[in-house]
């Protein structure tokens, strides 16, 4: 057993902290979310062609640094430390995850470009009935030929007014919430039928409903693999946000730290009230479970599937319950200027309390992991 | 005792009732439905209705207005305008000044103040908290000095609500810098027409505009229009302080509450059922409707007291903490509730824009609800505050 981290991904870590910490100041950060943009795209380019940092978890052969999930998540974490609305999720951790597990062609065409800061992908496949249900879907790729032709509407598709490609679950058989016959496409954002409705989400970033309308797709679109790909990459994602919530709540708890020293009320510190101390104690020791079921669930990333998913759905069950008492406790802490936008503490609140009901709420995947581990 | 209302008390319910359906505002209803943000305007129209009826102001004494309603039937008019959805008045005037000038004040300012904040025709805030006195808020540092006739105020507040509308505001200022904190602080209202006040928005985090910076520079206030003695401010803030936390307990409008998260659970699918058939979701709203009766039972009972002569005591902390709690808890269930569509930022319909919003009607502003009432266990005397008053007045620790 080892948990210390390689040179490499210390350096991945290092760097990338020294580039947000200046091209995300809390300043700056507000007038890209206010642009009409709604980002700035040149932190982007620079992420890729500066750093380096969007080949992290590919592989050499592809222009890549040959990691995997524990960079996703080391660069996940500083991401969450200054709520960036970069879409490494929806780009790198989704769509590379459904490419590295394809391989092939398509992946030999797309990952370069990954990589090159030229590619964006929206991962779409929540619809308005599903819930967290992956395979409750309507939107139907019916074979046509050679090819497949899209219908149906995904909802709330973060970074899609910026994407190149988007990433779709859709129906090629089977009833509604039939396992069977869920696949995953990938598509150019901007083929002929695709409608979208942007619009800013609260937690700062941009968003889409997207709906299909006779979309001609080429057979290659499809990336073999069924509901089971689909559910490896939600779950490598799951615990790729979860990592950003604990680059979250630790600033939380820092933020929320550094002002209990500097308020003072009846003459003193507030930090120095017993009851805010403990408040304090609790909300740091959410923190480091968080940190910790971060690093079991990365880990168990590649057992097989039953192992895997109670591994992720604990983590996101533990870190959804922390990402909550965390952020509403930090907005408590700081009294009244806790709830006013010109902190950043209550922006930090808003990711935290998306995160919370990313992929599953606390509830749905306790669930989950009821099912899988404790069968009558 | 008994837990039924009589017949008389059934029959006013029934009256209230009709009262309400047929006066309601009608364009208010539409806005309510649509989920828009409420202007001044829209608090008016439903205040005016009441004014007219001579029900504006049920709590207060009838000599200065009040409706001669016993604790009973108060207790169903808040029930039966919860249920019908109505709007709440704004506090500030009726519940806040209006008992400290009937309570405090002398004749003239009864005659000159009452009236109109019963008329709604004057709109009144709040300006206690400034920006080092939030929960320590007798350390305030707004001084008023007199210079004839008039007292010379200079100083900052913050937080306070809907200060942009008042036309008159209720201050707690130092008059006194080098007596004991409480002793030195004098009750003032003051016209927000004064020249010296600058108003300044705040917004708060679901986007709103509901409080203000509100600095004073040489604001002359007449002496006259100090409510009791100078030094004794901190009396009155005693009193409405008491008054704002009994209030606070929400119970009636928490039951609404519970009813449209039923509505949405069952609107909402979750696999080939509602929402409402989900064990854990379930489980939180049975939860949260015991604690809500567990709630109203104790205000009951406070109530109760207060019909038997003994004001609202320190108990009335246990009402703040406990239904803060649970009006938190309930924007906390309306988001879980709808899912992926928590996250839409709607910004409301501007002019021009009729642009429907993302996702269900219900879904559009349960975020910044959710962001917004976190304000709950901070103002009117934090949770924490509200925890230490029961720790040392009501158990002597
Ligand atoms: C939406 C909103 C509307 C408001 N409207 C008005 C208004 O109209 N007029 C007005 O005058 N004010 C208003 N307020 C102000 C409100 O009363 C204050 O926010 C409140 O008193 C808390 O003060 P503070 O914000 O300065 O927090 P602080 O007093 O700085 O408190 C910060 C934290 O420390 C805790 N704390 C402080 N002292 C202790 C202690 N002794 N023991 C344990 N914990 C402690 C608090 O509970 C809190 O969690 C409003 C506030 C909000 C949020």
């Amino acid at each position: 057993m080892d948990f210390t981290y390689t040179e490499t991904q210390d350096m991945i870590r290092d760097t990338l902290a020294r580039f947000l910490a200046d091209t995300y100041d809390f300043e700056k950060r507000k007038v890209m979310i206010a642009s009409s943009a709604g980002r700035d795209a040149g932190i982007w380019s620079a992420l890729a062609t500066e750093l380096g940092m969007l080949g992290a978890p590919f592989a050499e052969e592809h222009g890549g640094l040959g990691g995997g999930a524990l960079e996703n998540a080391l660069i996940m974490e500083e991401m969450g430390k200054v709520i960036a609305i970069e879409p490494y999720l929806q780009t790198v951790v989704i769509g590379g995850g459904a490419l590295k597990a394809v391989g092939g062609a398509v992946a030999d065409a797309v990952i370069p470009g990954i990589i090159g800061g030229e590619v964006v992908i929206g991962f779409a496949y929540a619809e308005p009935q599903g819930r967290y249900d992956l395979a409750n879907i309507r939107t139907s790729a019916k074979a046509d030929g050679a090819g497949y032709v899209l219908n149906g509407h995904k909802g709330v598709v973060y970074a899609a007014p910026w994407a190149t490609h988007l990433l779709v679950t859709a129906r090629t058989g089977g009833g509604n919430r039939e396992r069977a016959g869920v696949e995953l496409f990938l598509i150019d954002a901007n083929a002929k039928g695709i409608t979208r409705r942007d619009y800013p989400t609260v937690d700062g970033s941009q968003a889409s409903e997207i709906y299909f309308e006779n979309v001609a797709i080429p057979g290659e679109a499809l990336l073999p693999g069924g509901i089971d790909l689909i559910e490896k990459i939600v779950d490598e994602a799951t615990v790729a946000v979860c990592a950003e919530a604990t680059g979250v709540m630790e600033k939380l708890h820092q933020g929320t730290l550094d002002y209990s020293k500097q308020r003072t009320q009846f003459g003193q510190p507030i930090g120095r009230f017993q009851v805010l101390q403990h408040r304090m104690v609790d909300m740091f020791m959410e923190v480091e479970q968080a940190r910790s079921m971060v690093l079991m669930a990365t880990l168990k990333l590649d057992l097989p599937s039953a192992q895997r998913k109670a591994a992720v759905s604990a983590c996101k069950s533990k870190v959804s319950k922390g990402a909550n008492f965390v952020g509403q406790n930090a907005i408590q802490t700081h009294g009244g200027i806790g709830i006013t936008q010109e902190l950043a503490i209550g922006h930090y609140f808003k990711r935290a309390t998306i995160i919370e009901g990313h992929f599953g709420s606390a509830d749905y995947h306790l669930d989950r992991y009821e099912q899988l581990t404790l069968a009558e | 005792m008994q837990l039924e209302f009589s017949a008389e008390e059934l029959a006013f319910q029934q009256e209230v009732r009709t009262f309400i359906a047929e006066n309601y505002p009608q364009e208010l209803r539409g806005k309510q439905d649509e989920g828009d943000e409420l202007a001044k305007e829209d608090f008016l129209a439903w205040h005016k209705v009441l004014y007219n009826k001579g029900w504006v102001a049920p709590a207060w004494p009838v000599e200065y207005g009040g409706t001669g309603w016993t604790a009973t039937q108060r207790f169903i008019w808040s029930e039966e305008t919860a249920r019908a959805d109505c709007i709440r008045l704004m506090p500030f005037g009726l519940a806040m000044v209006g008992p400290v000038i009937y309570t405090f004040g002398t004749p003239e300012q009864k005659a000159k103040f009452l009236p109109r904040i019963l008329s709604g025709e004057d709109w009144w805030c709040q300006g206690y908290s400034e920006p080092g006195s939030g929960s320590d808020l007798a350390s305030l540092r707004t001084m008023a000095v007199q210079d004839g006739s008039d007292y010379v105020v200079n100083g900052q507040k913050t937080w306070t609500t809907m200060a942009q509308h008042a036309d008159w505001g209720f201050f707690l200022v130092r008059t006194d810098k080098e007596a004991k904190q409480q002793e030195g602080i004098s009750f003032l209202l003051v016209d927000m027409k004064s020249p010296g006040i600058t108003v300044r928005p705040i917004i708060t985090l679901g986007g709103e505009h509901e409080v203000n910076e509100v600095w004073l520079e040489d604001v002359r206030v007449p002496v006259e229009n100090r409510v009791y003695e100078e030094n004794k401010g901190w009396t009155c803030a005693k009193f409405l302080l008491a008054h704002e936390r009994t209030g606070i307990a929400g119970v009636a409008s928490s039951k609404r509450g519970v009813d449209k998260i039923k509505s949405i659970a069952r609107a909402e699918q979750d696999g080939d059922k509602p929402l409402i058939a989900n064990a854990f979701f379930k489980r939180k709203i049975a939860e949260l409707e015991i604690d809500l009766t567990a709630l109203e039972f104790t205000e009951l009972r406070s109530l109760a007291g207060a019909n038997a002569g003994k004001g609202p005591g320190p108990e009335s902390s246990l009402l703040k903490i406990k239904g803060s709690e649970i009006q938190q808890r309930l924007t906390e269930l309306a988001l879980e509730a709808v899912g992926h569509y928590g996250a839409p930022y709607f910004r409301g319909f501007g002019e021009g824009d009729n642009e429907h919003p993302i996702g269900p009607d219900y879904a559009h502003r349960a975020a910044p609800t959710y962001f917004n009432t976190r304000k709950t266990t901070i103002y009117g005397g934090s949770n924490e505050i509200q925890r230490n008053i029961i720790a040392k007045m009501v158990l002597g620790l």
